[in-house]
């Protein structure tokens, strides 16, 4: 069992997709879970659909998205960086990494979550899974905690190989996908598309629902 | 917001004109373009807080709208426009919204700072 897990995103909902059904198995163990949150999602695209925000109501929205899907992951300690979506490249790694070696040393996790550095897609992803490498090797080597990246790119199995952890998440799918709509303004029109098609496409709904019962993690190494 | 009045936003934008005003001004096809193959590449420009001031400003267009303000030796300029609003604090917003709701341009006129 983990002592405590620290998750480190930069946007609401990336804590979300692809990783939500593992966080509500630490938090139903007992473990607690902390959350660093890097932006607002200030410069989201995704509006709602059909859309109900604005690019100046969005970061309020989103905002209460995230604290939404915390209640419902069972996440306690929310920590927003209020940095500004798209921008974290052009921060200071230093300054970004000090953010999240304060918050290491606050809570001593025993797991580290972020995306995988420069697999995430996303330069604020790639940005941030760099900041966070960067605090955790600050640390003495025997005190390090675990660091699970999660890649975006599409070819991380050819380049990064099988992943190290694979964690079966069906028993807490219904919170999964709890957490997924509390997201309404950036999963809406996502969910509303994948309803349509497994209407339509029964190899399509196999394939989507092993994608969402099943979260892969590869262990990132430092220095 | 709501689908663009053509007459209302002209009014709107010439109560900003001849005065120092906050410009957030962007467009963007969204930073997974090019990993969703929708695109070539992944394409946003944005300036928050740009100052300006412009003597002409004016709405054209049939829909999706353009938006030209002729500034002092240069100009400010978005096309794509389909939605507008004032908000509660007084500040011009526009955008443009595709099918699927997502923001593909914006251009937004206010006399305070936006937040960051």
């Amino acid at each position: 069992m983990e002592r405590h897990v620290l998750v480190v995103y930069p946007h609401p909902d990336d804590e979300s997709f692809g990783k939500a059904g593992t966080l509500a198995l630490y938090t139903a163990a007992g473990t607690p879970v902390t959350l660093i949150c890097g932006t607002l999602g200030q410069m989201g695209r995704n509006m709602g659909k059909p859309f109900f925000a604005n690019r100046e109501t969005l970061p309020v929205l989103r905002e209460q998205e995230l604290r939404d899907a915390c209640d419902v992951l069972g996440i306690r300690d929310l920590r927003l960086l209020r940095l500004r979506d798209k921008t974290l490249e052009f921060e200071d790694p230093e300054v970004l990494a000090d953010h999240v070696e304060k918050v290491i040393r606050e809570v001593n996790p025993s797991l580290v979550m972020t995306f995988y550095p420069k697999h995430g897609v996303h330069p604020d992803h790639n940005a941030l899974a760099e900041a966070t490498v960067r605090a955790v090797a600050r640390l003495p080597k025997d005190e390090r905690p675990i660091v699970y990246g999660s890649p975006v790119t599409q070819n991380a199995r050819e380049v990064l190989g099988p992943p190290d952890v694979v964690n079966d998440v069906s028993s807490v799918l219904d919170t999964k996908m709890g957490a997924i709509r509390a997201h309404k303004s950036q999963s809406q029109a996502m969910l509303e598309g994948v309803q349509k098609r497994m209407e339509s496409d029964p190899e399509f709904k196999e394939q989507y629902s092993k994608f969402m019962t099943q979260e892969a993690f590869w262990i990132v190494p430092i220095d | 917001m709501g689908p663009i009045d053509k007459e209302a936003v002209q009014s709107a934008i010439e109560r900003f004109v001849g005065q120092e005003v906050y410009l957030h001004l962007e467009t963007t096809n969204g930073a997974y373009a090019a990993h969703r193959a929708e695109s070539a590449m992944a394409v946003c420009a944005y300036i928050r807080n740009g100052k300006i001031q412009f003597e002409r400003g004016t709405i054209q267009g049939d829909g999706p709208y353009r938006v030209g303000l002729k500034m002092d030796g240069g100009w400010t300029y978005a096309e794509g426009l389909t939605d507008w609003e004032i908000d509660s604090e007084g500040r011009l917003l526009l955008a443009g919204n595709d099918s699927e709701g997502r923001l593909a341009v914006a251009l937004e006129l206010s006399l305070t700072p936006f937040p960051m």
